[in-house]
């Protein structure tokens, strides 16, 4: 086989994919997004044809010419598709993008001129871009008819330049987690395969391992008789007393169908894979709770009844309850007497759905001993973190641990958990303790991504508003419950914050939110975009849709009415928060801007007889950083030869924060002569600052991005003072931030749909967001973050969910996932609004979560408008929508 | 993916290789045998190296698409129904230009649109028996329900033979509702007016396996199905009501309407 021009001798194995040979080979473009057939990031050309190398039996290839996207340009000289990839800024964590250019240019030489790209590109998937980047991409290059966009230019705040690691991405170059050689400091690397659990809850009463660990080329088998004792959670925050201690690495109890019941280590992980089917496991199978109100009632089987309150932080392991809020304000009774008093009131219960964050990368690490240490290079959004917990679970000092990223494939909160690094860690060690110093990966499969991964918390939200006759809300009622699943990582988090803000947002003199984080034996609820407030959102904002219309007015001219501005309090069910400082009517410009675009021009027209036509509209309010502390530190150093080196702990994955944290050292040091070309980024790695929280709570460009804000001040002031960079002495400039105050930012989503009643098909006419981010760093990677919210917004609105049966994720593929395909997602109008905050580095605000939340409600609100019926479940898949309608025409 | 059981690869040169040895699986195009995990598989067997043409035109007017015709050349053979059914299909023209005609029949999924277009224009599956003779069968009867066909032990696919007339223009309606627009089907029906002047209408897709609907009395027909397929791309009362609706704009266009 011929690759990108070079010969590779190797023999492929029956049954391997040509995916895995390539990378075997050491060409390591192609990705596994799916390993399926689905995505798309593996797309090769064989002899000039582009296929999913995933789905290509490599022995087919034998004789045959393949070329990756590294074969297809260089930085230095990218084939024109690649060019015009990164001219538009068509990726964000780039981890598609190989399967992209290839796909395009296997197009761009076919004899189809140009081509739709909702049907040629069905089978590309990208979870970051919402598609709209990667349409003006396919425009640029001159495969589809579709306008393209501006030109984009700038090298400073308030430019988009391209990000830099954009040419290396575009063609193939960039290395992921696992884009590392098939070997390490000589030695082959080893792989990890997991057992998991069939059944949602029982006991390991025996495993006998003896078969599988005589199998040739198996090296280690790991049981709960191998666990390190420690409980930790593998949800990570700054304090890692956030989230209850009720995970063990391997336990001899599962309490979901999927759980980790024992580790492999072998020579491949095709031996792997067959050693575990040789472990002998009984299990003694027990009762299971897959319901969340089940779970509450009494007698109901315990998931974690075991363990001990005040230790574990558990609010009641006697009564499946993880955690709880109860509260209302200014006294109990209040709400009550409000609602009877109230001129109109309404009220409903709202559930979500399992949504997958379905990053396209998968989770993975692979894991050595270097000088002593224990080195993991893992796909995480909290380097800092993971490395802190490890040390803790395993035993070893902080300084023993070092924790690395590559570019990070996507995280949407997928990666603020420690879910591979663990095992890895603790096989690693083991290992070491024999003499054998292999590094070892484990790679989850796309599967594992929903039987083994926390996804969203499924909500169930009943709500009451009361308001009085000129629509002035008079009493809030939310009682809420979520599934946090068998374990409680961020389901102290995602509760707390999830009735905060979007509660908050809201003026009313009488609010009382119950609140409930509830165990059950189903697979894990972690973090999620959004972090709960979109659950909440669904709710509230639906019930304020409803309140409007009994008040007679529009939704935009209710929330006026309604929401805080400056100098209000921020009350949830206690006392006010004091830490979120409100500044200026970026709501308020943001309910004008969506309410007049959507108004613009006047409305479609239905697309054909039959369809029913209706409008919706709803808010969202998120505080730009996470409460409980978020740190980072920064160094910026400039050498003599003029490169600047800017170190941050904080980890690329998809969110820009690499391009703005340039931007601004570039900003910073614009006046003394420094090239923006000659900044360099040092990120996501333990050994390069002292300490980052991470990347999460949408903090890459006001705290991270803080840190280094302050840090090129540093080194600004430094020069102006006339110090000077000396051959043994760089100048450095240092930054830290602390998260505190915190301010707030706002999106307003509004949409046009048209309704199908015999079908049940929801479409999207007109979709407008609206969003105060306050100074805009970089305008069309602020753009990209909306409209790649905005999507993952209408995916779960609409379409996206894990199913589960009897306990058992049935959702296992992206297709019965139904990830959102290029033709599946309309496009959006962004506005911003006009404010800068007085807190953020130049006036900026965070902007990476937030675009999502307002998304489902104003889909429902519209749907609403058009049908007359009220939408309490998402997704709002088309049989639902019909039987919805089927059943109120029965009423 | 890997398939890590695999331990052979063997090229089919001849009838005589198709003889599978246990856990030996035939390989089409291979896009959905590499798509899933395939644990009991151990030897793969391939039938593309025998060499079919990918389609014959047969002497009554007929044309013959060899089971290992991808199908891309399905979609790219004229009528427009053969372009609705493969881009029906999940898969991308990338997998489109592999998969086979043969692989979707075979694999018997409700929504396999190779299914769909063969069962409505009233085609044939032609089966090669292990005796080294041969067996022809409606394709509304070879798919016998999700992931089963009539094959027994032994029998291959050798081709499916579309009926003269099958490229009529205007003879043939295609509709399809899903739950996403180019997701999985979820409701697909296929009417065809044959020469003779015949109306065939048949349900794939919603049903567990192909379905005919008597023109003459659709909703009888729809009354009495009893396989309505529930899965993640469709709860079956959707489904049912969906595939009225497109039967109905089906007799209309052909002009069939009762």
């Amino acid at each position: 086989m011929i690759v990108d021009g070079h010969d590779v001798a190797a023999e492929p194995r029956p049954g391997q994919c040509l995916r895995t040979f390539l990378r075997s080979a050491g060409h390591l473009a192609p990705k596994k997004g799916c390993d399926a057939g689905d995505c798309g990031a593996c797309t090769v050309l064989v002899d000039g044809e582009a296929r999913h190398s995933c789905l290509v039996p490599a022995v087919r290839a034998g004789d045959a010419e393949v070329t990756t996207a590294a074969g297809l340009g260089t930085p230095e000289h990218p084939h024109p598709v690649q060019r015009a990839f990164l001219d538009a800024r068509g990726f964000q964590c780039g981890f598609c993008t190989a399967g992209y250019v290839v796909t395009a240019a296997a197009i761009a030489e076919s004899d189809d001129a140009t081509v739709d790209p909702d049907v040629a590109l069905k089978g590309n998937l990208c979870r970051c871009t919402g598609y709209r980047s990667v349409r003006d991409a396919l425009a640029r290059a001159g495969i589809t008819r579709e306008q393209t966009g501006p030109e984009h230019t700038g090298t400073g705040v308030g430019g988009s330049p391209p990000p830099p690691a954009g040419p290396d991405v575009v063609t193939g170059r960039a290395a992921y987690t696992l884009d590392l050689p098939g070997d390490h400091a000589g030695l082959a690397v080893l792989h990890l395969a997991v057992l998991q659990s069939p059944h949602s809850h029982a006991r390991v009463v025996r495993i006998d391992t003896s078969a599988a660990e005589a199998l040739p080329g198996v090296h280690l088998v790991l049981t709960h008789r191998d666990d390190p004792g420690v409980l930790f959670s593998t949800a990570r925050h700054d304090s890692r007393l956030d989230d209850p201690d009720d995970t063990r690495v391997l336990d001899d109890v599962v309490r979901f169908a999927g759980q980790r019941v024992a580790a492999v280590v072998a020579e491949s992980p095709a031996v792997a894979e067959a050693a575990l089917a040789l472990l002998a496991v009984d299990y003694e199978v027990l009762p299971a709770v897959l319901d969340p109100d089940e779970a509450r009632e009494p007698g109901a089987p315990l998931v974690h009844g075991d363990k001990d309150a005040a230790t574990s932080r558990i609010a009641d392991p006697s009564a499946n309850l993880v955690a709880a809020t109860t509260g209302e304000v200014p006294h109990s009774g209040a709400v009550d007497a409000a609602l009877a008093t109230a001129a109109h009131r309404v009220g409903g219960t709202f559930r979500t759905s399992r949504v997958s964050q379905a990053a396209l990368e998968t989770h993975g690490a692979r894991a050595w001993m270097e000088d002593g240490r224990l080195v993991v290079r893992t796909s995480s959004q909290v380097p800092f973190l993971v490395r802190d917990e490890l040390a803790h679970v395993l035993g070893l000092e902080r300084d023993a641990v070092r924790v690395t990223t590559g570019r990070v494939g996507g995280g949407f909160g997928g990666k603020q958990e420690m879910l591979v690094e663990d095992l890895v860690g603790l096989a690693v060690l083991r290992l070491a303790e024999r003499g054998d110093h292999r590094a070892v990966q484990w790679e989850l499969t796309r599967e594992q991504q929903v039987t083994l991964v926390p996804g969203r918390h499924p909500f169930r939200v009943a709500v009451e508003l009361g308001c009085d006759a000129d629509g002035v809300l008079s009493a809030m009622s939310l009682d809420v419950r979520s599934d946090t699943g068998a374990y409680g990582n961020h389901a102290v988090g995602v509760l707390f914050h999830g009735v905060h803000e979007s509660v908050a947002m809201y003026r009313c003199p009488a609010k009382r939110v119950l609140g409930e984080a509830v165990y059950t034996h189903t697979v894990p609820a972690g973090a999620f975009r959004g972090y709960g407030l979109g659950q909440v959102a669904f709710a509230i904002e639906s019930a304020l849709d409803d309140l409007a219309r009994a008040a007679g007015l529009s939704p935009a001219e209710i929330r006026r009415r309604n929401v805080v501005v400056p100098g209000d309090a921020l009350v949830v069910n206690g006392p006010p928060t004091t830490d979120i400082e409100l500044s200026g009517d970026g709501l308020h410009q943001c309910l004008d801007l969506a309410e007049a675009a959507l108004a613009e021009g006047g409305a479609e027209p239905a697309p054909g007889p039959g369809w029913l036509v209706g409008e919706g509209l709803a808010a969202a309010m998120i505080a730009t950083i996470p409460p409980r502390g978020h740190h980072a530190e920064a160094r910026v150093t400039l050498a003599v030869d003029g490169s600047v080196e800017v170190a941050v702990g904080s980890a690329e994955f998809g969110n820009g924060s690499a391009t703005v944290h340039v931007q601004l050292v570039a900003e910073a040091l614009a006046a003394h002569g420094v090239d923006p070309a000659a900044i360099r980024l040092r990120a996501g790695d333990t050994d390069a600052t002292s300490y980052d929280t991470g990347a999460f709570g949408s903090t890459g460009s006001v705290v991270a991005g803080g840190a280094v804000h302050a840090a090129a001040q540093d080194l600004a002031a430094r020069l102006a003072a006339g110090e000077r960079p000396a051959p043994d002495a760089p100048l450095i400039g240092l930054g830290e931030h602390h998260g505190d105050p915190r301010a707030a930012a706002y999106n307003v989503h509004a949409v046009r749909v048209a309704v199908h009643p015999p079908t049940g098909e929801v479409r999207v006419l007109r979709s407008i967001h609206a969003a105060d981010a306050g100074r805009v760093l970089n305008p069309e990677q602020l753009r990209g973050q909306v409209e790649g919210g905005v999507a993952m917004g209408y995916g779960s609105a609409l379409a996206e969910e894990v199913r589960l049966v009897d306990g058992v994720v049935t959702t296992r593929t992206l297709r019965d996932y139904r990830f959102p395909q290029v033709g599946q997602v309309p496009h959006t109008r962004v506005l911003l609004a006009e404010t800068t905050d007085p807190l953020g580095p130049y006036g900026a605000k965070s902007m990476s979560e937030a675009p999502y939340n307002p998304v489902a409600p104003a889909v429902a609100n519209a749907v609403r408008d058009a049908t007359g019926v009220r939408p309490h479940a998402l997704p709002m898949t088309r049989d639902r929508v019909w039987r919805l309608l089927q059943e109120d025409r029965a009423r | 993916m890997d398939l890590t059981t695999v331990t052979s690869h063997r090229p089919a040169r001849g009838r005589g290789d198709l003889a599978l040895a246990p856990g030996e699986s035939l390989l089409a195009g291979g896009t959905w045998l590499f798509s899933e995990p395939q644990p009991t598989t151990t030897g793969l067997v391939d039938l593309t190296t025998l060499g079919w043409p990918d389609t014959e035109p047969l002497p009554d007017g007929g044309l013959r698409l060899a089971a290992t015709c991808p199908v891309a050349v399905l979609r790219d053979l004229g009528p427009e129904p053969c372009r609705q059914a493969a881009e029906a299909l999940l898969m991308s023209w990338k997998v489109a230009a592999v998969a086979t005609v043969g692989g979707n029949l075979c694999l018997a999924l409700p929504a396999g649109a190779v299914t769909s277009l063969t069962a409505g224009l009233g085609a044939e599956a032609v089966v090669w028996t292990p005796d080294g003779g041969e067996r022809r069968e409606p394709v509304d009867r070879f798919v016998r329900g999700v992931r089963r066909t009539s094959l027994a032990p032994g029998e291959v696919l050798r081709a499916v033979d579309l009926p003269a007339g099958w490229d009529a223009a205007g003879a043939t309606w295609f509709g399809r509702v899903s739950l996403t627009d180019h997701g999985r089907s979820g409701a697909v029906v296929v009417a065809h007016r044959s020469p003779s002047g015949a109306l065939r209408v048949v349900v794939t897709a919603a049903t567990t396996r192909p379905v005919l609907v008597d023109p003459a009395d659709p909703t009888a027909s729809l009354a009495a199905v009893d396989c309505w397929y529930d899965d993640v791309h469709g709860a079956p009362d959707w489904r049912a009501a969906v595939t009225a609706d497109l039967v109905a704009q089906a007799l209309a266009a052909l002009g069939g309407a009762p």
